[in-house]
């Protein structure tokens, strides 16, 4: 279990140190010149030469890899190129606190809600709710985020005009300001990600509930309830914990399209503005940081599940040990 | 007569088949259970004993309905009463304990979570004094430390014990009836013969009915008054098993029992030709198209018919099957065994051993491994069977893989025809790795499930003889005919097979590669008694026929009996008694083998009183000294500890490894086993 936890440790730092040397790569490394692709062809050559300087593009890239992924790790993200005297560092963690809270709401309300319709699909299969169940989630999976976005945007934001169709507060408002603008996207994201795991929990479930310790705790005479939430809802929902992680760490692919549609002013739609301005210590920052956030996630979730299932925690505890 | 528990009437029950048609798996099932009944159901798999067992507590598994009849517990009637009634009726009345322990323990919960919960529901114990209940219960089931036991997850436990926790939640609930669905199977024989004296214990005590559904006739021979011996869905014979062992009266009862293998006999057993299909026609005997005593008038449905009050059957041939002369055993006898000195042997291990490594989270520590063969000497001559015995656990397997060549870590020799074989299969040569060919328990892991038969059987012969398909086919053909399968089979797929079948084609494929020896591991264990008869007669055919020498791994001392010369018996990876297989089965000296076949089950003779029946069997092997002395009841408090005990030689190259001296191995033998042969 010991060795487990640090060999995982240990894989984290060498996949983020591949990931860093790639995103590094990508953006610095690629043909042509690092001052033209953020400037353009028709650039004056003496701002060219200004940029050259502000990067160091003078010095072996390798250099500076290191010095970068050694001021990253020590705090010190950079600059911005596009927006003058702009730290990276502020204006990423303010922005990360929108997204944060905006997928915290998503994982929140969809998650409880993706377990409680695929447990009832998985229990009821085959009949009136579970091919309701099973319909809305084959077309929340089919729809792209920003169709399903616009489409609420066009009833909530226009037709009904109850929410605001976009984000018109400032990125630095507090969170009760925020709040009302984080409502259609929050949404949203529920619809995608609860067709995803629904799905999933419908048919362990539907496994489970065929399982001989099912079947043999209706001969035991446990009650029709208990079997539920003692048995099958437990064990249902130990083999989705990695697909719940994994659904989670997607939210922040995800919350770049909704994030967009809804100008909503989080990392996703930093990171579209950085791009478009060729903002590239910004890309890479952002990059890192999603990177190191989808990684954090999915061991959450390994651990969980490691430390949920008695077969996998106590896998060092052998039997005919000690009897 | 004592009062009257559970009433089936007429029941049939069907699974649906296809659109519109539901097959009945169940037909007209009549069956009265009193108080203290001791009620045995037999019968092939598919036969719908299991079905029936299940119905006993109104339950049908998945989409199965109840077509007719019914299921009285008392006055109600169990299939449609109110769930909140049905719940109070199961676990409380009527227990059921599963097949397959393992599966059917929640894994998520610990052993007393789920003894416990059955105390709440239906007893309403909890805290203290249901924990004090799960402890007398974990005792009464023979547990040495019911407190660790009970803090414990089910992977955590044995197969045996794992069974012993089943019986302790079906016991919980303080049943009058205990439903019991091949409580042993699976399990090795001392565990058996446990597991079954607590059954019988607890019915002759509380006055529990039992009803005990097996395949093997002989567990139902010692545990069991009365028996129903089930054919497709059909009771064809019914009666106090005392009549019904001694005088079988249906053609099916007659042919299970003469396919039993017997441990007193060195023969093989007759199979039972045909095999078990779904019922089709109800209109006619069930029993039809496998029987050698049927005449025209077998097209109209027998009657169960009552011969005697101990006694009825279903068939309207009754007289002549009865008259029948008993040709149980295979007239032919084995060959004998070679003398030691006539030939070489052509499989040989010297000093053969083997571990497992085993992971420890103190990664910077170096790798424990625990020793599974130990110093094995063991060779096998020519046409000649070598049965290697044991429980599990006990290290057979891995010699089986050690000798294939996939489990390379080793020390000791393996040779074969006088050439020494490397430990790793990639690193033999092509001849060498032909000479050696292995044989698996499951059939449905070691055949490729998306090749037909003919691609199965021509495999080995492109590998081995460089055949093209068209070159192939007449060998394959004519090894499928040695085996009793017709052309048909060639074209089909191994989901198409039965079990049987599947080992049939297993061994043929085997055979094709032309090998000195093959090694089958558990070959028959998975099959029913009538299948595995006839498997192990194409074996001994085809081995007669090609002079193979065989190392044959089996847990079933009276399979091995009757195909082996030689028998070795494993006890934590050493050699304890090796020899001849007349010797070592009548004679048997060292302690562990005279427990082993004290534990043998048989039809004819009741049960031996078991030497280690009150020890837990599952206990960590000492190191040092001599393994089995935990588990010895003649064990010498010091020597036995310490020093390793020697290889003594009798009569006949029969081996043994033991301190005490023969002529105190004899007595310990005779005090036990009672052996008047």
């Amino acid at each position: 279990m010991m060795w487990d936890i640090v060999r995982r440790v240990l894989t984290i730092c060498v996949t983020l140190f591949v990931v860093a040397a790639i995103i590094f790569a990508a953006t610095e490394v690629l043909p042509g010149d690092v001052a033209t692709a953020i400037l353009g062809r028709e650039a004056a050559p003496k701002r060219l030469a200004a940029i050259r300087q502000q990067l160091q593009l003078d010095r072996p890239a390798s250099e500076r890899y290191w010095q970068w992924l050694g001021g990253f790790v020590q705090g010190d993200w950079g600059q911005s190129l596009a927006r003058p005297d702009q730290a990276i560092r502020p204006l990423v963690l303010e922005r990360l606190r929108n997204t944060f809270w905006l997928s915290l709401l998503a994982t929140c309300i969809g998650v409880p809600l993706a377990i409680i319709l695929g447990v009832l699909a998985g229990l009821r299969r085959n009949q009136w709710l579970d091919s309701l169940v099973s319909v809305i989630s084959l077309i929340g999976m089919s729809l792209p985020e920003f169709v399903i976005g616009s489409l609420l945007m066009l009833v909530f934001g226009v037709m009904l005009a109850i929410l605001p169709a976009v984000t018109i507060v400032q990125a630095d408002a507090p969170l009760t300001k925020l709040l009302p603008s984080m409502i259609l996207p929050t949404l949203t994201l529920v619809i995608v990600m609860v067709a995803y795991i629904l799905r999933m929990i419908r048919s362990s479930v539907i496994d489970i509930m065929q399982s001989e310790y099912v079947q043999m705790a209706y001969l035991k005479g446990v009650p029709q309830r208990l079997i539920i939430w003692r048995y099958i809802v437990p064990t249902a929902l130990l083999p989705t914990i990695n697909a719940v992680g994994l659904t989670v760490a997607w939210l922040i692919g995800g919350v770049v399209v909704v994030e967009t549609v809804f100008n909503f002013p989080g990392i996703g739609r930093l990171m579209t503005s950085a791009v478009s301005d060729r903002d590239l210590p910004l890309v890479q920052a952002l990059g890192l940081i999603g990177a190191f956030i989808y990684i954090m996630i999915n061991v959450v979730a390994d651990v969980a599940t490691l430390w949920l299932t008695p077969r996998l925690r106590t896998q060092f505890w052998r039997p005919n040990e000690e009897t | 007569m004592n009062e009257l528990l559970l009433t089936v009437c007429d029941l049939a029950i069907g699974y649906p088949h296809g659109a519109q048609q539901i097959r009945p798996v169940l037909n007209g099932v009549h069956l009265q259970i009193r108080r203290g009944d001791r009620i045995g159901i037999v019968g092939e798999s598919g036969c719908g004993k299991s079905t029936l067992a299940q119905a006993l507590l109104g339950f049908v598994r998945d989409n199965g309905v109840r077509m007719r009849g019914s299921v009285n517990y008392g006055s109600e009637e169990l299939f449609g009463l109110a769930p909140d009634r049905l719940q109070a009726i199961r676990g409380a009345d009527i227990a059921f304990v599963p097949q397959n322990a393992g599966q059917s323990l929640a894994p998520h919960r610990t052993v007393s979570d789920q003894i416990a919960e059955v105390l709440t529901i239906h007893r309403g114990m909890t805290g203290h004094v249901a924990v004090q209940r799960i402890n007398a219960l974990l005792t009464q089931m023979r547990f040495a430390n019911p407190t660790q036991i009970a803090s414990r997850y089910p992977h955590q436990l044995s197969g045996g014990q794992q069974q012993r926790i089943a019986l302790a939640i079906a016991l919980a609930g303080e049943p009058k009836l205990l439903v019991l669905d091949e409580p042993t199977t699976g399990l090795d024989v001392t565990t058996q013969a446990q597991l079954l004296a607590l059954i019988h214990e607890l019915s002759r005590d509380t006055q529990l009915a039992t009803v005990l559904v097996s395949h093997d006739l002989a567990v139902i021979a010692q545990s069991c008054q009365r028996v129903l011996v089930m054919y497709a869905g059909s009771v064809v014979e019914d009666g106090e098993v005392s009549h019904i062992f001694r005088q079988p009266s249906h053609p099916y009862t007659r042919g299970l029992l003469a396919a039993i293998p017997d441990i007193t006999q060195a023969r093989l057993p007759v199979p039972l030709p045909g095999q078990l299909r779904h019922m089709v026609d109800s209109t006619q005997c069930v029993f039809l198209d496998r029987c050698q005593f049927a005449q025209p008038d077998c097209a109209v449905a027998p009657p169960l018919i009552q011969l005697t009050p101990q006694q009825a059957v279903r068939c309207h041939h009754w007289q002549t099957v009865t008259q029948q002369v008993d040709r149980k055993y295979d007239t032919t006898l084995l060959p004998p065994v070679a003398a030691a000195s006539a030939q070489a042997p052509v499989l040989q291990l010297t000093a053969l051993s083997a571990t497992y490594a085993r992971p420890t989270w103190q990664w910077w520590r170096p790798t424990k491994t625990i020793p599974v063969v130990q110093q094995v000497d063991l060779h096998v001559q020519a046409g000649q069977t070598c049965a290697l015995v044991g429980e599990s656990g006990s290290g057979k397997s891995t010699v089986a893989r050690v000798i294939a060549g996939l489990h390379p870590p080793l020390h000791g020799d393996i040779t074969v025809d006088g050439m020494r074989l490397h430990a790793d299969v990639a690193q033999r040569s092509a001849p060498q790795r032909q000479q050696v060919q292995l044989i698996f328990q499951n059939p449905d892991g070691s055949l490729n499930p998306r090749h037909t038969v003919a691609e199965i059987l021509y495999r080995p012969q492109a590998v081995f003889f460089g055949r093209t398909r068209a070159q192939a086919l007449p060998h394959s053909r004519d090894m499928l005919q040695k085996m009793r399968l017709d052309d048909q089979y060639l074209e089909r797929l191994p989901r198409q097979l039965s079990g049987g079948e599947k080992q049939r084609v297993a061994i043929a494929r085997a055979f094709l590669a032309d090998p000195t020896v093959i090694v089958c591991d558990e070959i028959v264990s998975a099959l029913d008694v009538s299948v595995q008869a006839a498997v192990l007669q194409v074996l001994v055919d085809m081995q007669r026929i090609h002079g193979t020498a065989l190392l044959f791994i089996s847990h079933d001392l009276a399979v091995v009996r009757a195909i082996a010369q030689t028998v070795a018996v494993l006890f934590a990876g050493q050699i304890c008694e090796h020899g001849p297989a007349e010797s070592v089965m009548t004679t048997p000296h060292h302690p562990y083998t005279i427990m082993l076949l004290s534990a043998v089950l048989s039809v004819a003779k009741p049960m031996h009183s078991m030497a280690a029946s009150t020890a837990d069997p599952v206990q960590a092997v000492p190191a040092g000294g001599c393994p089995f002395r935990h588990r010895c009841a003649i064990a010498i408090a010091q020597r036995c500890a310490d020093q390793i005990p020697p290889v003594q030689q009798l009569a006949n190259g029969h081996q043994v490894r033991c301190h005490h001296p023969p002529a105190v191995l004899h007595a310990y033998r005779q005090d036990i086993l009672h052996l008047d042969m």
